[in-house]
């Protein structure tokens, strides 16, 4: 499998661990059913962890605008955290960096819910 | 895959209009980038302009078309690594894709694709096929980084 997906809880905010390849098929249809069950349950605080995220490509940069827009427009904040170094430039380059809030550490991103 | 070691490599190939044919040319292209010596961050931009393009040529040229093919050719020299990816839809034109770095684009969901290629790539070409088609050509200048 190209993806590997896990959510988890950390107060009231929902995490969802990504790991793996975020890519047309598989991979960004994953991720975006497991965005869809998380706002589906009411879910508006969502912290994506793409730390273990080695490739993503303009598919999955589509499905996390969308899951951006879609949190947004309830009401609630889509965040990111873990970001490597082609990811970040892949977000620098399209000009999405400045339209997530992006963080380093779990801890200083879950705080920043409140 | 057709891939002489050394300065010169090729491949040709005819690939089914599938999802997993962007995963085998992705590879393909790849291993013969490595044995062409290209530097790894380029070989990610080469792998990543590729995978766009054949996603292009899958997806919105022949439109996963099972009697359609993709042409894929590659050629490297001491110079340059070159990368010809040819779909047989309908085609499209360069200035009506909408510019994705634009404000009122930038949260679409989609229409990144050539972007990211132009990006990653030193070169671009897009051409018309006759009678139909878009043949595309992707070049990395090697020894650039």
């Amino acid at each position: 499998m190209s993806v590997k997906l896990n959510t988890r809880q950390v107060g009231d905010v929902s995490v969802l661990d990504v790991a793996g390849r975020i890519t047309l098929g598989e991979g960004s249809s994953a991720m975006r059913d497991a965005l869809r069950d998380m706002v589906s349950k009411g879910q508006k605080k969502i912290l994506l962890n793409l730390g273990e995220v080695s490739y993503i490509d303009s598919s999955g940069i589509g499905e996390l605008v969308s899951g951006f827009t879609t949190v947004a427009n309830l009401g609630g904040q889509l965040k990111l955290l873990g970001l490597n170094k082609r990811v970040k430039d892949l977000l620098q380059i399209t000009k999405l960096y400045t339209v997530f809030e992006v963080h380093d550490d779990e801890a200083s991103a879950i705080r920043s819910f409140s | 895959m057709e891939t002489n070691k050394g300065e010169v490599g090729s491949i040709d190939q005819f690939m089914d209009s599938t999802l997993e044919s962007v995963d085998a040319a992705e590879a393909w292209v790849l291993e013969a980038a490595e044995k062409a010596g290209v530097h790894e961050d380029d070989l990610h931009k080469i792998g990543m302009a590729v995978r766009e393009c054949m996603v292009n040529a899958v997806v919105h040229g022949n439109r996963y078309n099972a009697h359609k093919k993709v042409h894929v050719t590659v050629n490297a020299t001491a110079e340059r690594f070159t990368i010809k990816i040819a779909d047989q839809g309908e085609g499209f034109d360069l200035s009506d894709l909408p510019d994705p770095l634009a404000e009122e684009n930038l949260l679409r969901h989609s229409g990144r694709g050539i972007f990211l290629i132009q990006a990653f790539m030193d070169d671009l070409e897009i051409r018309r096929l006759v009678p139909s088609g878009t043949e595309v050509t992707l070049v990395k200048n090697l020894g650039s980084s």
